[in-house]
């Protein structure tokens, strides 16, 4: 199945676009699949961790299950404005 | 009204869009770019957004007040793109019949959208360095 993978802020940097379309094995988890992205973009890999994951335009758990055709985006920690120290 | 923008905005972008009849008050919170953090200079900053996610948890943020303090008139604008110091990255407008409560929403709303609403800064340093702000969620 297809997904189409958005990326943001830094994750946009590691992986070198702003969208990507990815080929996935049908069952496939959320997490799984940013596994996978791990694999072709190493530089991900500082975000394993951190990321948030949405998949439709809402956040997603890493089990739950993609659909062909979704959209996945990798979302880094939000920070609109400055955390406050 | 829940928008993401490359246009710059006023300080007053909300208020009449806002404000009804039946309010007493009328509270806005402008975020701005500061020229410093922690003492090291900052040049600018570069805002991106996920719009089409971003718009939906705005919202999201206002479906929450209203359930919260009953307040119907919530508006947040978010810009992204190229921002000076002293621009205003993130305006929301809180309406509502008496101050306390439009107190309290307005401030549990920027606390939400920072949370929730998927925006970044990139720190344009004076140094020269570039940065993406990330903190541990």
């Amino acid at each position: 199945m297809r997904i189409i993978v958005k990326c943001f802020a830094g994750c946009r940097d590691a992986v070198g676009a702003t969208s990507v379309s990815v080929e996935f094995p049908a069952g496939t988890t959320v997490g799984e699949a940013f596994a996978g992205l791990i694999e072709s973009y190493p530089a991900l890999a500082g975000y394993e961790r951190s990321v948030m994951l949405a998949v439709n335009r809402e956040y997603a758990d890493r089990q739950a299950v993609l659909e062909d055709g979704d959209e996945l985006a990798c979302i880094p920690p939000v920070s609109g404005g400055h955390a406050q120290r | 009204m829940y928008k993401i923008t490359t246009d710059r905005i006023e300080p007053d972008a909300l208020f009449e869009w806002s404000l009804k009849p039946h309010h007493g008050a009328v509270i806005t919170f402008a975020g701005t770019v500061r020229d410093n953090t922690d003492g090291r200079r900052t040049l600018r900053l570069e805002y991106e957004a996920y719009a089409e996610m971003a718009e939906a948890k705005m919202q999201e943020v206002g479906d929450e007040i209203r359930e919260k303090w009953g307040i119907e008139d919530v508006a947040m604008m978010h810009r992204v793109g190229t921002l000076e110091i002293g621009e205003i990255s993130i305006l929301i407008s809180v309406a509502a019949p008496h101050r306390k409560n439009a107190f309290e929403a307005c401030s549990y709303a920027i606390d939400r959208v920072k949370q929730i609403v998927p925006v970044w800064k990139k720190e344009i340093w004076a140094d020269g360095e570039r940065e993406w702000v990330e903190r541990d969620s």
